[in-house]
């Protein structure tokens, strides 16, 4: 397993789940799930002593480098890493903003194409998570299988003969899984009816969460669906409950988007592209302003309306033109009027190749 | 515009879809906006509160719910109102040793109390004996805190025996639960 390597390669590359491919990768950004797991003969986390936490750590990554096929595997110490990398692992989705923030020692194993990572003393001793392009639940429901099944032969996990997978939060116990679809909604926000769509699914356990401002997650017109209970059912049932909801979701999208063309498709080309002008030829932007302004140029290449740059490239541009990874490019440490201008060049440089 | 639960400017501007009343705009500055974000959707402390309330209404009185919360795990020493608090469990014997209190709690989160997925193909050691390794692991704390060397070196050795037991996959048998 390769330690601490340093990250600057990595952010200057794309991971695997923001290829822009995959089913339904106009709607769908990403398929997450994720699995709690815990020691058995440790405490939970909040009890854990600073040597509780290092033995965890060392425990987890001595057996980790023993498992076959993990030689290319990154690990990254995260508390010796410094705050800007610590940043731009969260950007990137690869460690939680909870496990960037915490004390002591914590880690986290990064695969290559960054499809999957394990996180070492996040609120459970263990938190793995498996991320592809567009909507492919069921692959990445056999990959994070196979992982914990990896894991579960080297590891001894705290398992009740009734709760399943046990977890330091309640919400969590059972099977310890989280499917998380993250979805670009712009036209049910155009046509106002967004929260009209979710409301309706409050009544079929699933969680609907919408983004907006500043910040290391994915902003703007994005919203994460996700199953709200962990105890009771399978995982394959769990992560078909929130397959079910999606598709539907997606048809939403696609006949508001119809609505908005046979509205005023002048209007909506208009809009698109005026959108992309503002993103060529700013010469500062905000975080905010980018994410807003990208999100009507992902739906205007979607939709056939801009043709010039590719939805890949779309995608790499919110991740890379977030703070962590604006400083990582660029090599060093910026204010935020230094990185607003920064951007700016950034996204004229990358959408007028 | 000013943050929420501060003086310092709202630069989060953060929809919340899963309110039971309909949507919800929360206006925060970057540090409680980074607190909220970094919670599980929908927040454990909430799910977990809501729970907790539902519970009381159920017919526990007040006095059933202070005696309750003094109460203390063998293992890790949490007491119930430390887990109120937090919201989180101190290790993985308060399932058993809150099994009654928590059964109800569990039931209004998930409305089930049977885990239906798959389990480890090994069989993980018992709880007992992985209660005894966290309770060695505290004594063996304390031991250096008040600088009893030689007692934290004897657990050590008995806490390395009980790893090593755990560790050996002879001690373990393939259980085809799931």
């Amino acid at each position: 397993m390769l330690q601490n390597e340093k990250l600057d390669e990595l952010a200057a590359r794309c991971g695997e789940w923001l290829k822009g491919t995959g089913p339904e990768s106009d709607i769908v950004i990403s398929s997450r799930i994720r699995l709690a797991r815990n020691l058995g003969d440790f405490p939970f986390i909040r009890r854990c002593t600073p040597e509780d936490r290092q033995a965890i750590e060392r425990t987890v990554s001595s057996r980790m480098e023993k498992l076959e096929g993990w030689e290319d595997v990154r690990y990254v110490n995260v508390a010796e890493v410094s705050e800007l990398d610590r940043q731009f692992l969260v950007e990137r989705q690869l460690i939680s903003r909870e496990l960037a923030d915490a004390e002591g020692a914590r880690a986290v194993a990064i695969d290559p194409s960054e499809q999957f990572s394990v996180m070492i003393n996040e609120e459970d001793h263990l938190r793995l998570q498996v991320m592809h392009s567009g909507l492919d639940l069921t692959k990445a429901w056999d990959q994070i299988n196979h992982l914990d099944d990896l894991l579960e032969g080297v590891i001894n996990y705290a398992v009740h003969p009734k709760y399943g997978y046990l977890t330091a939060c309640p919400t969590n116990v059972g099977t310890g899984l989280r499917v998380s679809v993250m979805m670009h909604l712009p036209a049910l926000v155009i046509t106002h009816q967004i929260d009209k769509v979710f409301r309706s699914l409050q009544k079929i356990s699933v969680t609907v969460r919408g983004l907006y401002g500043e910040g290391s997650q994915f902003t703007g017109d994005f919203y994460q669906v996700s199953n709200q209970i962990t105890l009771g059912k399978s995982e394959q049932e769990l992560v078909e409950q929130v397959g079910e909801v999606v598709p539907v979701l997606i048809d939403y999208e696609r006949r508001a988007r119809q609505f908005l063309i046979d509205q005023s498709e002048q209007d909506l080309h208009d809009d698109v592209s005026r959108a992309l002008g503002i993103l060529c030829t700013a010469k500062k932007i905000s975080s905010d302003e980018t994410m807003h302004y990208l999100s009507k140029v992902r739906m205007g290449v979607n939709l056939g309306l801009i043709d010039s740059v590719p939805v890949k490239k779309i995608n790499e541009l919110f991740i890379h033109t977030q703070p962590g990874h604006l400083q990582k490019l660029h090599g060093r440490l910026l204010s935020s009027s230094d990185r607003n201008v920064q951007r700016a060049s950034y996204l004229h440089d990358h959408l007028t190749q | 515009m000013k943050c929420q639960h501060c003086e310092k400017p709202a630069t989060f501007h953060i929809t919340e879809l899963i309110e039971p009343d309909g949507p919800k705009v929360l206006h925060l500055c970057e540090e409680h906006a980074r607190g909220f974000l970094s919670q599980e959707a929908p927040t454990p402390m909430a799910s977990v509160a809501s729970a907790l309330a539902k519970q009381l209404k159920l017919g526990q009185t007040k006095e059933e719910l202070a005696e309750l919360d003094r109460k203390a795990c063998p293992v890790c020493g949490i007491t119930f109102y430390e887990f109120r608090n937090a919201g989180r469990l101190g290790c993985p014997y308060d399932y058993t040793h809150f099994q009654k209190d928590l059964e109800p709690l569990l039931s209004n989160i998930h409305d089930s109390l049977e885990h239906q997925g798959k389990r480890p193909k090994r069989a993980a050691p018992s709880a007992d004996r992985q209660a005894q390794a966290i309770q060695l692991r505290r004594e063996m704390d304390e031991a250096v805190e008040r600088e009893d060397y030689e007692r934290a070196s004897e657990v050590r050795d008995l806490l390395r025996d009980l790893e090593t037991g755990d560790a050996d996959p002879s001690d373990s048998s393939s259980t085809e639960e799931g």
